[in-house]
């Protein structure tokens, strides 16, 4: 699997786009797809919610167990894909793309995030 | 703290170079799944799965003595079996508390082959040798690594098995087993499952279970066949109404807390191993009936799991759910779960609390899902 080179990384396995104007999307990375299975439900945060850091925003269920979505910058939620939330799969699938999660309009500059490279070598020695 | 190496199957290899993602179960190393556990769930449902089960159990009782030990030793009345014929069946503790469900294969006259739960295998067959024991003229052989056990499941796995085995398989029915040779390897070839279709277990000799693996691999790719994990095995029984051990079975249920009253045969007339305690559940069941084992079917989207409290419509406690998932099949989320007989009548509806959301759920009849015969 190969993770994009223009995304940021968190720990808690989301990824997170350059802000256009503000504005970054949010969403699971398919290496943390993969170790789910298949998700067949997800609860994501409203918009105009505010998200902070490294806390839970929601969570996403799959066949065997539920994990929390964890928001990887703090600020407002602009928008949500209501594509996924009506197709879950798309999470599996599309990890990257189409099944991204939310964008948020950024309070903070974005801290402690790993590039491709970084989040490589951080699930691969876990 | 240290964990004891869990335990790999003859098929190890084949899984990892399938890439299937493999998880601790029971002390063994088992394939989950191999891609989507939900399309090897519905290729089961409509073509065929292949599975490697061989973490079960195989504890052999041989001797002239062997059925009435087996009488003696567990709930069901065995010795009445037929060769070549199997029973499903439990072994409980003085106490009527279910130690493990098991099938028995009568494979001679004098021989029957017991499979216990993984989990189980140890205390079954501890237990079995104990209690055959006090039998003349009946042994237990442990014969866990004496097989390899494969499963072909699903409508096409008659059509795939015939591909490679002369045995005729129209005339072996369900809950039937027979000494034959598929792909030029020697088999028991049961016509037993537990994923709620028709299907075949395998049992094999170890080291023959890797050619047999790719032989079936090779015959099933017309027919759909795909490799299938324990994901979707516990989602396939679960839509079946198939109980699992450590679930809706403990050692704290009898075969009457569970349902499952039916497999106790007190009419065999002689004494067995939870006979006294289990006539007291059985009149209690009767009386009294305590929780009953029922289905709930989702009218939300979130998942039920092991544990969540059932709770009536006033938030008072009214049972426990044993088992959920998201069924692949109805497309909502279904459970087994233990209510008290006031809440159990298919149509009550109840709620299931998910992390402190009462979600609504509808109690209906087990199982969920039957197959067209």
């Amino acid at each position: 699997m190969s993770n994009p080179e223009n995304l940021r990384y968190s720990k808690e396995h989301e990824w997170l786009s350059a802000s256009e104007g503000g504005v970054s999307t949010v969403g699971i990375t398919q290496h943390a797809a993969d170790a789910l299975g298949d998700v067949v439900y997800v609860q994501l945060p409203d918009v105009g919610d505010t998200v902070a850091a490294g806390e839970t925003c929601g969570e996403l269920e799959s066949t065997k167990s539920v994990s929390d979505l964890y928001s990887p910058v703090s600020g407002e939620v602009t928008e949500i894909n209501q594509d996924v939330v009506d197709d879950p799969a798309l999470v599996n699938s599309a990890a990257f793309t189409s099944g991204w999660l939310f964008k948020v309009r950024l309070a903070d500059e974005p801290q402690d995030l790993l590039s491709a490279a970084e989040y490589e070598s951080f699930i691969t020695s876990a | 703290m240290t964990t004891a190496p869990t335990r790999k199957t003859p098929l190890d290899a084949v899984h990892r170079r399938l890439g299937a993602t493999i998880a601790p179960f029971a002390g063994w190393d088992m394939p989950l799944r191999y891609g989507s556990e939900r399309e090897e769930h519905v290729a089961v449902r409509t073509t065929a799965g292949l599975f490697d089960l061989s973490h079960m159990g195989e504890i052999t009782v041989a001797g002239p003595a062997a059925g009435a030990a087996l009488d003696f030793a567990l709930v069901g009345n065995l010795s009445a079996l037929a060769v070549n014929r199997a029973r499903y069946t439990m072994i409980v503790g003085e106490d009527g508390g279910i130690l493990d469900d098991l099938i028995v294969y009568r494979t001679g006259e004098q021989e029957f082959m017991v499979v216990a739960n993984a989990a189980n295998a140890e205390v079954v067959l501890s237990e079995l040798t104990c209690r055959v024991a006090a039998v003349e003229g009946a042994d237990v052989r442990d014969d866990r690594e004496a097989y390899a056990l494969i499963a072909v499941q699903g409508p096409e796995a008659a059509g795939i098995l015939a591909r490679l085995t002369d045995t005729e398989l129209d005339g072996l029915k369900y809950y039937a087993c027979l000494p034959g040779t598929v792909a030029g390897t020697e088999a028991l070839i049961a016509r037993t499952g537990y994923t709620g279709e028709d299907g075949f277990e395998l049992f094999v000799a170890p080291e023959a279970a890797e050619a047999l693996w790719e032989a079936l691999t090779e015959a099933g790719a017309a027919h759909g066949l795909v490799p299938a994990g324990l994901s979707c095995r516990d989602t396939l029984r679960l839509e079946a109404g198939m109980p699992l051990y450590g679930h809706e079975l403990t050692t704290a249920t009898t075969p009457f807390d569970a349902g499952l009253g039916r497999v106790v045969k007190f009419d065999k007339n002689k004494s067995f191993v939870g006979r006294d305690a289990l006539a007291k559940a059985a009149d209690a069941a009767e009386a009294d009936p305590p929780r009953k084992l029922v289905g709930l079917v989702a009218e939300g989207r979130r998942v039920p799991r092991a544990g969540f409290a059932v709770v009536g419509t006033d938030g008072t406690a009214v049972g426990e759910v044993t088992s959920g998932a998201p069924s692949p099949t109805l497309g909502k989320p279904i459970a087994i779960a233990y209510v008290d007989a006031a809440h159990a009548e298919p149509g009550t509806r109840v709620a299931v609390d998910i992390r402190g959301n009462a979600e609504p759920y509808e109690v209906v009849a087990l199982p969920f899902y039957k197959r067209a015969r």
